[in-house]
């Protein structure tokens, strides 16, 4: 009963395939000679040039810095609000706000991007008229803006996280003597650690990634990479961009490796563990 | 009940994200459900103040006008209707695919099963629009596919993909494909396969199996992946942008060139409006789909 | 033993105080009304089916939950608004609550270092205590490394370890397999005695509050029935559902046909017979022998004030009933329809003229002898006359 049926084998190994062939696509042609993406130039290839035109084009450089930068102050902010949220949520049982809350940290995962990224941009353009701040958009704006969107993930990820372990964890520290702030320090925190940890590397993903709110909060000469990168593929295919994508492809796998490699420790940790636990009740 | 916390280090901890919700989630669509009732002026911002000051005194003026011209120009109307069109055969070959997967991947040996979930994971962290756009050189006139389709002989001319609906329902399903097979595995892991030997035992043959079993017991699954996949697509604006037509738009389009080309806020806004409350009988059912879930794992 | 005994010997009020508390749950009263003092040196168990209030209780007294009404004094002191983590109280969670991320010895020392004290007085502690549940061995695992009992010892380690007055155990047992949990009953009881801590233990198994408990209260609907050492609730039990709850008993339903000074008349239909409750330790064992009757009831607690035409309950425990093979004119006589074989003892169930079905159970040795009861066979049926007792609820 446990063997899958050839068709849903043979749909998986579809469906992977799908997955895959457009970035292998873009990796192998990221090597091409050719202007034309879309030719082998098998004259002249495997050839690194269009790596070194990229790193040679200072508007991508300064995009891709300016996206780093974003994200990595969006998504601690929203690791920082999503890890309260999410603590609220899973812990703190019935509160007034509390439905307002879980609809508001749902909302944004589903919102299509580009009425968040209108209302965001009314709302600072109207925040503007009334006190001031922000003056213009830009960087400030599109920090904001990210940070909405990705507590929401950080938020459901710690919640998940949190209502898998039985509340009593805390109330045994709590009886055993630790004030509030001592049990969310040593019980709480080092819980949902792991939580924490991937719901940062998701919204720093997600800021990465994100064009349509930043397109309509940033400002002139705020361009972030994706929308560097948009503007230039709306004009068609464009080696450096394919160069641009293998390095990311490149960063990622090395950091799915890394992570699958841990994990593989982690289990057979478990494992050994497990027979100890079993040892023990004999 | 008394949770651990005092009152005010409580209040902070749901204060905090609150706050900042109210002020960056919340307010701003009454923002936009308010400039959508008002009219566009050429000055900064381009739209009327809601209150006009009526000898000192703010009288509130609302102007159904942008909705009236989004019911008056078909061009909204199509638009919406496409954008729905696009949405529910995108999520029906989603379905029609990532099914199959999450089943495969269910009923796959533990030990391969987190590597198979995370090779349909993986292309989740990579950017969605590079991979978007490798769709442009696989699909194009002179592309990929039809370099190879050539060369083999299968076909003489090159056969037009790209700027079409096909061109369309690809990069949604390739985009949204994980958000289908994940929430599906969720909750095709949990099945007791106690329950397919009963059936078998009981005369069942696969096919009644998984019609009378296995189907009727993911149908949360089935409704929290379709809804994970239809809600953002019937507002997607980077897909039909890169690789759909140029001569029918959906509503996602419609608004942002509402709002850049023609700087008209106002109907943007309402554009938006109307968006959202095709969307809030969809978000809710996912948004009780999800409290669902949450719960039966406490 | 009492708890009134207990506390008079330490020369001083009870140890712990409850005075008329309650809480509500949205509404619904989860604990409604609660008086108890426990003393010190006690073992008390809470003894009530799921959503009798039991767990609520002890949650009051943990502090993890604020009484709506009522007060509570431990030694003395009104602790009803002190938050838990200053209470002189500690509490072993029916899950164990063991900190995952934290080792054996870290659990342990976890409430320790909440008291500042030095590095070298917790390790000393800790390792003390590890020796007393024998887990020393085991001072770098980590919880999911160990096994259920083992977990089970931890958990009392680390609420032990502060040395509370006062120890609060929430169905201490229930996770543990059968032969483990009647061997950890002792092992608890010795601690406790060794220790001199007073234990509150909350549990829905009436054959572990009996084993355990010095005193127990049986909970029902949040509210605390009847409270006594073992067998005075099993041998008197207050009412109907204390009578069924603990064990198992055959309840026959009487009127009162004479209310005097010294006794009952209660007509029981169901009997088929007219019932003589006389005050007094037996009625008719002049000679020293047990009377052996269903017809006369000794109130050993004496006459219960209750109006004539009034509705009773005649409760009678299975095992205080004897069979004989039928002689006596005049005894209750009955069928036997089925007897179930339990090893140490068989039950039986008889049928009696007025069609109730009367559970007898009789130890195996009886069985094995020649006067040996089969089905259908016709019996009499009778008991000691203190037997009976006579419930108004």
């Amino acid at each position: 009963m446990r063997s899958p049926g050839y068709f849903s084998r043979a749909m998986l190994g579809v469906g992977l395939v799908f997955l895959y062939v457009p970035i292998l696509s873009l990796v192998v042609f990221s090597f091409n000679n050719s202007r034309l993406v879309t030719v082998w130039d098998a004259a002249h290839s495997p050839t690194l040039k269009w790596y070194a035109a990229l790193l040679a084009n200072g508007e991508i450089l300064d995009a891709a810095w300016l996206s780093i930068r974003i994200a990595l102050a969006a998504a601690t902010a929203a690791g920082v609000l999503g890890t309260l949220a999410g603590v609220a949520l899973a812990r703190h049982g019935p509160f007034r706000g509390r439905t307002l809350l879980a609809g508001m940290t749902t909302a944004p995962i589903v919102m299509p991007e580009v009425i968040t990224g209108l209302a965001l941009l009314l709302l600072f353009v109207a925040m503007e008229q009334a006190i001031g701040w922000p003056r213009g958009t830009g960087a400030v704006t599109i920090t904001l803006a990210h940070t909405t969107f990705c507590m929401a993930y950080v938020t459901v990820v710690v919640q998940s996280r949190l209502a898998g372990f039985d509340e009593s964890l805390e109330e045994a520290a709590m009886d055993l003597g630790a004030a509030p702030a001592t049990v969310f320090r040593r019980i709480t925190l080092p819980l949902i650690a792991p939580a924490i940890v991937s719901g940062w590397l998701l919204a720093f993903t997600l800021s990465w990634d994100d064009l349509v709110t930043s397109q309509f909060v940033a400002g002139p000469g705020s361009s972030t990479l994706p929308m560097v990168i948009f503007s230039k593929v709306r004009l068609g295919v464009s080696p450096d961009v394919n160069a641009l994508a293998t390095l990311m492809v490149l960063a990622v796998a090395i950091g799915i490796s890394a992570a699958a490699l841990l994990l593989r420790y982690r289990e057979r940790r478990r494992q050994r563990d497990m027979q100890l636990a079993a040892a023990g009740s004999s | 009940m008394r949770r651990f916390g005092s009152p005010s280090g409580r209040r902070l901890v749901a204060g905090i994200p609150l706050a900042w919700l109210a002020v960056l989630f919340l307010v701003p669509f009454l923002i936009v459900l308010k400039i959508s009732f008002s009219e566009m002026r050429l000055a900064v911002p381009p739209y009327a103040p809601l209150f006009a000051s009526h000898h000192g005194v703010p009288v509130p003026e609302l102007h159904l006008s942008n909705y009236a011209f989004l019911v008056s120009d078909p061009l909204y109307a199509s638009a919406f209707l496409y954008s729905l069109k696009v949405a529910a055969v995108s999520t029906a070959v989603c379905l029609l695919l990532g099914y199959p997967m999450a089943y495969a991947i269910a009923r796959s040996r533990p030990s391969r099963r987190t590597v198979l979930l995370m090779l349909v994971m993986l292309p989740f962290w990579t950017s969605f629009l590079l991979r978007v756009y490798a769709w442009i050189g696989l699909l194009q006139n002179d592309g990929i596919i039809n370099n190879v389709l050539l060369y083999l002989g299968l076909i003489h001319r090159p056969l037009v993909m790209l700027q079409t609906d096909f061109s369309v329902y690809i990069g949604i399903v390739y985009s949204y494909l994980p958000f289908m097979v994940l929430p599906l595995y969720a909750n095709l892991e949990k099945h007791d396969p106690a329950l397919l030997e009963a059936a078998a035992d009981l005369g069942a043959r696969p096919f009644a199996r998984f019609l009378r079993i296995t189907l009727p017991q993911s149908v949360h699954g089935i409704a929290a992946g379709s809804l994970l996949v239809f809600i953002p697509a019937i507002g997607e604006y980077v897909i039909p942008s890169l690789l759909g037509r140029t001569d029918q738009l959906m509503i996602g389009r419609v608004l942002s060139d509402e709002f850049f080309e023609n700087r008209d806020w106002p109907l943007a806004s309402a554009v938006a409006i109307v968006m959202l409350l095709l969307l809030v009988v969809p978000i809710t059912l996912l948004q009780r789909s999800e409290r669902r879930e949450l719960e039966a794992r406490r | 033993m009492s708890a009134a005994g207990e506390a008079a010997r330490e020369g001083e009020g009870p140890y712990l105080r409850i005075e008329g508390v309650s809480k509500r749950f949205g509404g619904f009263p989860a604990v409604d009304d609660v008086s108890l003092s426990i003393g010190r040196g006690e073992v008390f168990c809470l003894l009530g089916g799921s959503g009798s209030g039991k767990t609520t209780l002890l949650r009051l007294l943990a502090g993890f939950e604020t009484p709506d009404r009522g007060k509570i004094y431990i030694d003395g002191e009104d602790v009803s608004a002190v938050p838990p983590y200053r209470r002189p109280v500690n509490m072993m969670f029916q899950s164990y609550a063991l900190f995952p991320h934290l080792s054996v010895e870290k659990n342990v020392a976890f409430g320790l270092e909440q008291e500042r004290l030095s590095r070298q007085e917790i390790r000393q502690r800790v390792g003390e205590m590890l020796e007393i549940v024998k887990m020393a061995a085991y001072g770098p695992r980590r919880p999911h490394q160990l096994s259920g009992g083992q977990r089970q010892r931890v958990a009392l380690a680390r609420a032990l370890v502060k040395r509370p007055k006062l120890l609060l155990l929430d169905e201490p047992l229930a996770a543990l397999d059968r032969k483990l949990r009647e061997h950890t009953q002792f092992e608890l009881l010795n601690i406790q005695k060794r220790l001199g801590v007073t234990f509150i233990v909350v549990t829905h198994d009436q054959q572990e509050a009996m084993t355990l408990a010095s005193r127990m209260g049986v909970m029902d609907h949040g509210r605390i029935v009847q409270v006594g050492t073992p067998s005075e609730i099993y041998e008197a039990p207050a009412t109907r559902f204390v009578a069924d709850f603990i064990g198992s008993v055959n309840l026959f339903e009487g009127r009162v046909t004479e209310a005097r000074a010294d006794g009952l008349d209660i007509h029981c239909a169901e009997i088929g017979a007219e019932m003589r409750l006389a005050c007094g330790p037996s009625s008719a064992a002049a000679d020293g022998t047990p009377a052996l009757t269903h017809g006369a009831l000794a109130l050993a607690r004496g006459v219960p004030a209750v109006a004539r035409g009034a509705t009773v309950w005649v409760a009678l425990r299975p095992e205080k009933i004897q069979l004989s093979r039928p002689g006596a004119p005049g005894s209750l006589t009955g069928i036997v329809k089925e007897i179930g074989y339990m090893g140490g003892v068989s039950t039986y169930l008889v049928e009696i003229a007025s069609g109730k079905l009367l559970r007898v159970t009789l130890p195996n040795s009886a069985r094995q002898s020649e006067h040996q009861i089969s089905r259908n066979d016709t019996v009499s049926l009778s008991w000691h006359s203190a037997s009976p007792i006579v419930l108004l609820r």
